[in-house]
């Protein structure tokens, strides 16, 4: 079973959407029983950082979630499903995040428009099967504040006046800072790399 | 790079495509999700779904649009047109759309603005302004002192508000807009050129982005509104519809004059 992690906030709807396009099913899931049993996870984040590791705690989903990353369960981590792999974020300093990657989330400084939305360019960092078939240079769709180091494991990264965690990819635990299910075939040919793997 | 968008919008009526949509190769002209599909494979960057529908029952009839357009478009989608509610914004959203549009609703309840983004996130709320050129302020065409203002109306363009729209502008960052769609009301429909002094004005006044729509009519019109109007995307109608130009092509001519877009790779 493929699980689409519902903490109550993320955009669960568009993403299953997706997956069912590409022929595939997926179960939306909030209790922790149900997402031990899933052999996929597909975590869509959205909203703000602090309120959504706040919701999975209140869930019980903190601890089977660590434990999968650890197992190297294939995961999909997407936008702020990306963020919260990291220690934690600047967005909400006193939450700690999931501990999987070094690093924090830090919100943009600068000239730039923030939120960061709309169409921006992937910088392929090395060979990765998250990214396998998409073209250096691609155009994916974004909406976010804050952003993850652009540092290792990133698999490519994106320039938003600075560099920063486009795609990562560690083993099995793949993520990704843009909307794959709002890509249009960029988008789609990541999500299908992740649910043909 | 980060790429200016190029946003068709779809003017529906009754669960129907209007605003005279002319094209040869489609089977049927009038569907949202066929026009959809469409502007998507041409490299459409978003689509903006607006609802015109007078009756309660064509209202009823959008959420199956928007369910059947957004089933198979992988592209963000806006849709607007009598959103009043929190409750409006809801529907909309289970049923596919990615954000909703809010105009009038957001002028007569201003905190509609910011419980939509409590509930849903900045990036769900686009605020829809409407500003004309207010009339006995006088000022060059050139441009000159920084005596021009524009009033904010409201019901489709037909009520004039004591509202500044660059003020306006601002307030709806502040109470938690995530974008800003700026309608000229001088040079829609026109077909002159969008109104880069609004744009510009607005644009450089909020830290959000700003969508310029009103006045679409050339290729040229859509570069200009990008480099004078400090515009973070485009959005025109009938230009699309009437196939005087299709998206591929706008976005080849912006990329040769050095605007940066989102080609398609195929």
């Amino acid at each position: 079973m493929i699980a689409l992690l519902d903490y109550g906030a993320g955009n669960v709807g568009s993403v299953l959407k997706a997956v069912n396009y590409l022929g595939h099913s997926a179960q939306a899931v909030d209790q922790p029983e149900l997402l031990k049993k899933a052999t996929k996870i597909i975590f869509p984040g959205q909203g703000h950082f602090g309120q959504m590791m706040a919701a999975l705690a209140e869930r019980g989903l903190l601890e089977p979630l660590r434990e999968m990353l650890d197992a190297r369960k294939p995961f999909l981590g997407i936008c702020l499903g990306l963020q919260a792999l990291y220690q934690g974020s600047e967005e909400a300093p006193e939450i700690r995040g999931l501990g999987f990657l070094p690093g924090c989330v830090k919100r943009f400084e600068g000239v730039f428009k923030v939120p960061h939305v709309g169409w921006s360019q992937l910088e392929l960092r090395r060979e990765s099967k998250l990214l396998a078939g998409v073209p250096p240079g691609s155009f994916v769709y974004y909406c976010h504040s804050y952003y993850g180091p652009a540092t290792e494991p990133c698999a490519a990264t994106t320039d938003y006046g600075q560099s920063f965690a486009a795609a990562v990819e560690l083993g099995s635990v793949w993520a990704v800072q843009f909307h794959p299910e709002k890509s249009s075939e960029v988008g789609l040919r990541v999500l299908k790399n992740f649910l043909d793997a | 790079m980060f790429a200016k968008r190029i946003i068709p919008c779809l003017d529906c009526k009754d669960g129907r495509v209007v605003k005279g949509v002319r094209f040869v190769d489609l089977r049927d002209a009038g569907d949202p999700g066929e026009l959809a599909e469409m502007y998507n494979h041409e490299g459409a960057d978003e689509l903006v779904m607006l609802d015109i529908s007078a009756s309660r029952e064509g209202r009823a009839t959008l959420m199956d649009t928007v369910h059947g357009v957004a089933s198979r478009l992988f592209i963000p989608l806006t849709v607007g047109g009598g959103v009043r509610t929190l409750h409006d914004a809801r529907r909309l959203l289970s049923a596919g759309a990615d954000k909703v549009a809010l105009n009038t609703a957001a002028v007569e309840t201003p905190q509609l603005i910011g419980e939509i983004a409590a509930r849903f996130g900045r990036q769900a709320v686009v605020v829809a302004i409407d500003a004309r050129l207010e009339i006995g302020i006088s000022s060059s065409p050139s441009g000159g002192n920084a005596a021009r203002r524009w009033n904010v109306l409201t019901y489709g363009g037909t009520r004039q508000t004591v509202l500044d729209a660059v003020e306006w502008a601002a307030r709806v960052e502040s109470q938690g807009a995530g974008e800003i769609l700026l309608t000229s009301m001088d040079a829609d429909g026109t077909q002159r050129g969008f109104d880069c002094e609004l744009t510009a004005t607005i644009s450089k006044a909020v830290h959000i982005p700003v969508i310029a729509s009103g006045g679409a009519g050339s290729l040229e019109h859509f570069a200009e509104v990008f480099m004078r109007g400090a515009a973070d995307a485009a959005l025109a109608a009938s230009i699309f519809h009437y196939g005087q130009h299709s998206i591929r092509s706008l976005k080849e001519y912006l990329f040769a004059q050095g605007v940066p877009v989102r080609l398609m790779k195929n």
